[in-house]
């Protein structure tokens, strides 16, 4: 199961890279996206997965799950809900702003307007 | 356990709640932040001087015993940073109150300020790799919100990348943070250095190590991986650009040298190689950066990514005396950036440009102004007797120790390039002809110029006072030298 796990992470990954190296702002976010869930994916899956009972008193079980990467991820996805929706919203005001969502035309660091 | 630990992230954090509260009442939210920021900065120095007295100092968040729960630990590395953020911002916002204008005022300025001071102090109180994490979302947040406040089209434009920068960086800080818990199965920093070093750093650790140190290299802004640097900070005004320049990558160097001193110490051949080279060329090309301009704020900005270059430079010496030239150099480069940007904020104020070969004469009128520049400058450059100084020559010994004699030579070099760069700045909008008259002058430096005085004062304080401080300092390279003491002081085995 850590395999296929590991390969999904590697495969979102790789689609985030792809998608960020495009030009237009929109598929940029949805890249960084991707590559949230990505790095999600494998701190789940580095964390070690479901070999045990849940970790709560009284299950008399051989082994426990660890349920610290579940609480990192969690941390985490909400990180990534936020700054993903500031992204966003700082898309659309900066595409009403500057009437253009290609990266190409953003480019530069001249004062001029 | 000692509860002083946190009040330094509290204080701001409900400070910041409250003023979020009170969105329309400027003048009762600039008496808060006051408020505040003098409570933190008393804090911050009961902080030090407890450190001092007892050693480190570590909170049990919710009495969870490490390695479980959420640890804070102050060491005086630490708590010596968090002391100078305090006041480094505490003076940025004083030069706000007269300088940010009412469009800002009104969008909650001062709660993302306050924001912003919680996520740094956390960032550098925290003794939890993951909890590191959090803190540097929260602060890159309240950036974010910062460097878009106002929303004009340069702002928006370098606001888009400067978030797509960290959010890269973010997704690689978890990445990194998913190998370290794989491998040794904690994240509490205390527990991941003793578990290292009882299992030896291998190759795959330190492999996790130059992940760690490509993230906070992005935040910190050392070559390669300063590309997004200037840009960025040239949006926002001055007031923000101070906070940014004298925080927000000095938080990425600190992590730094956490991580090289306390966690992956055990294979300086590689790593601690690979920061040394890589300082070198950030020391370069930010000076080579600073003299290509002819743009106060550009120059300025190229100074932080030499400042940068100078202080990871101290990791790589790996001595207590390289150590205590490193952490004396961030103390002063906090203190001196945030006078530096303010005074510029003063002088774009007056001429309502950054360009260099648009002013002109402005000592006439302006001489408090214009010597505190000029004394910035030297102190920038160390020059002695102000505080640059100690901190290069503790680094040059420390270098000179270890035969690196090239490294100390591009150092030593480079604070002539520094010195160039800043005095092209102070010769030609100080002197020169004068090109405004007084009636053309876009506004006052009334209230503008006091704050970059306090930290001028510091300044000087920490050059000529420095047989006062060494021992603070030495204490912080002592405790980075020897992780032992930082993990007695957390596990307490």
């Amino acid at each position: 199961m850590e395999i296929i796990m590991t390969i999904v992470a590697g495969v979102l990954i790789a689609t985030a890279t792809y998608l960020m190296l495009s030009r237009s702002i929109l598929r940029i976010i949805i890249g960084t996206a991707l590559l949230s869930h990505g790095a999600h994916l494998l701190l789940l899956t580095m964390g070690g997965l479901k070999r045990g009972a849940a970790p709560l008193l009284g299950q008399e079980a051989d082994a426990y799950t660890d349920p610290l990467p579940q609480a990192l991820i969690l941390t985490a996805i909400v990180i990534a809900f936020g700054v993903t929706s500031f992204l966003l919203v700082l898309a659309y005001r900066a595409y009403q702003e500057l009437k253009t969502d290609d990266m190409d035309q953003l480019r530069g660091n001249e004062n001029h307007e | 356990m000692n509860n002083l630990v946190i009040l330094p992230i509290l204080i701001p954090l409900i400070t910041a709640t409250l003023l979020l509260l009170i969105p329309k009442k400027v003048k009762l939210q600039k008496v808060i932040s006051v408020i505040s920021l003098t409570a933190t900065t008393i804090a911050a120095m009961v902080l030090v001087h407890t450190v001092y007295l007892n050693g480190i100092q570590t909170l049990e968040i919710g009495s969870w015993r490490p390695p479980f729960g959420i640890v804070l630990v102050a060491d005086m590395f630490a708590a010596l940073l968090v002391l100078t953020g305090v006041i480094v911002s505490f003076t940025c916002v004083l030069f706000s109150f007269r300088n940010i204008g009412k469009d800002r005022e009104n969008f909650f300025f001062y709660a993302f300020t306050q924001f912003l001071i919680t996520g740094v102090m956390g960032a550098f109180l925290t003794g939890d790799l993951f909890n590191l994490f959090v803190f540097f979302e929260v602060m890159l947040m309240s950036s974010y919100a910062l460097i878009v406040l106002g929303g004009t089209r340069i702002q928006l434009r370098e606001s888009i990348k400067y978030l797509l920068v960290n959010i890269i960086s973010s997704a690689l800080f978890v990445i990194a943070l998913a190998y370290l818990y794989g491998l040794v199965g904690t994240l509490n920093m205390a527990d991941v250095s003793s578990k290292i070093a009882q299992s030896g750093q291998t190759d795959i650790v330190t492999v996790v190590a130059i992940l760690f140190l490509i993230v906070f290299g992005l935040k910190g802004g050392i070559f390669p991986l300063y590309f997004w640097l200037p840009g960025s900070y040239q949006a926002p005004p001055y007031a923000i650009t101070a906070i940014f320049g004298a925080l927000l990558t000095k938080v990425g160097v600190y992590s730094i040298y956490r991580i090289f001193t306390l966690i992956f110490y055990h294979e300086p051949q590689i790593t601690h190689q690979i920061i040394a080279a890589l300082a070198i060329i950030t020391i370069l090309i930010g000076a080579i950066g600073a003299i290509a301009y002819w743009d106060v704020k550009k120059i300025l900005i190229y100074n932080i990514v030499t400042a940068v270059g100078v202080i990871i430079y101290g990791i790589s010496i790996a001595t207590e005396t390289g150590y205590a030239g490193g952490i004396y150099y961030l103390v002063h480069d906090m203190v001196i950036k945030g006078a530096l940007f303010l005074l510029a904020g003063a002088m774009f104020t007056i001429t309502g440009t950054d360009n260099i070969k648009k002013m002109g004469g402005l000592i006439k009128r302006h001489p408090l102004l214009g010597w505190m520049f000029f004394t910035a400058c030297l102190a920038l450059a160390g020059i002695p007797p102000l505080s640059g100084f100690v901190g290069k020559i503790l680094l040059a010994q420390g270098g000179l120790e270890q035969e690196h004699y090239i490294f100390v030579g591009v150092m030593l070099f480079s604070s002539l390039l520094v010195l160039y760069s800043v005095m092209k700045i102070f010769m030609n909008c100080f002197f020169r002809e004068e090109v405004l008259s007084p009636k053309e002058e876009k506004g006052t430096t009334k209230g503008l110029v006091y704050p970059s005085v306090i930290l001028i004062a510091l300044s000087a304080f920490l050059g000529l006072g420095a047989e006062f401080v060494y021992p603070y300092v030495f204490e912080a390279a002592e405790t980075l030298m020897d992780p032992s003491i930082y993990i007695q002081a957390v596990l307490k085995e």
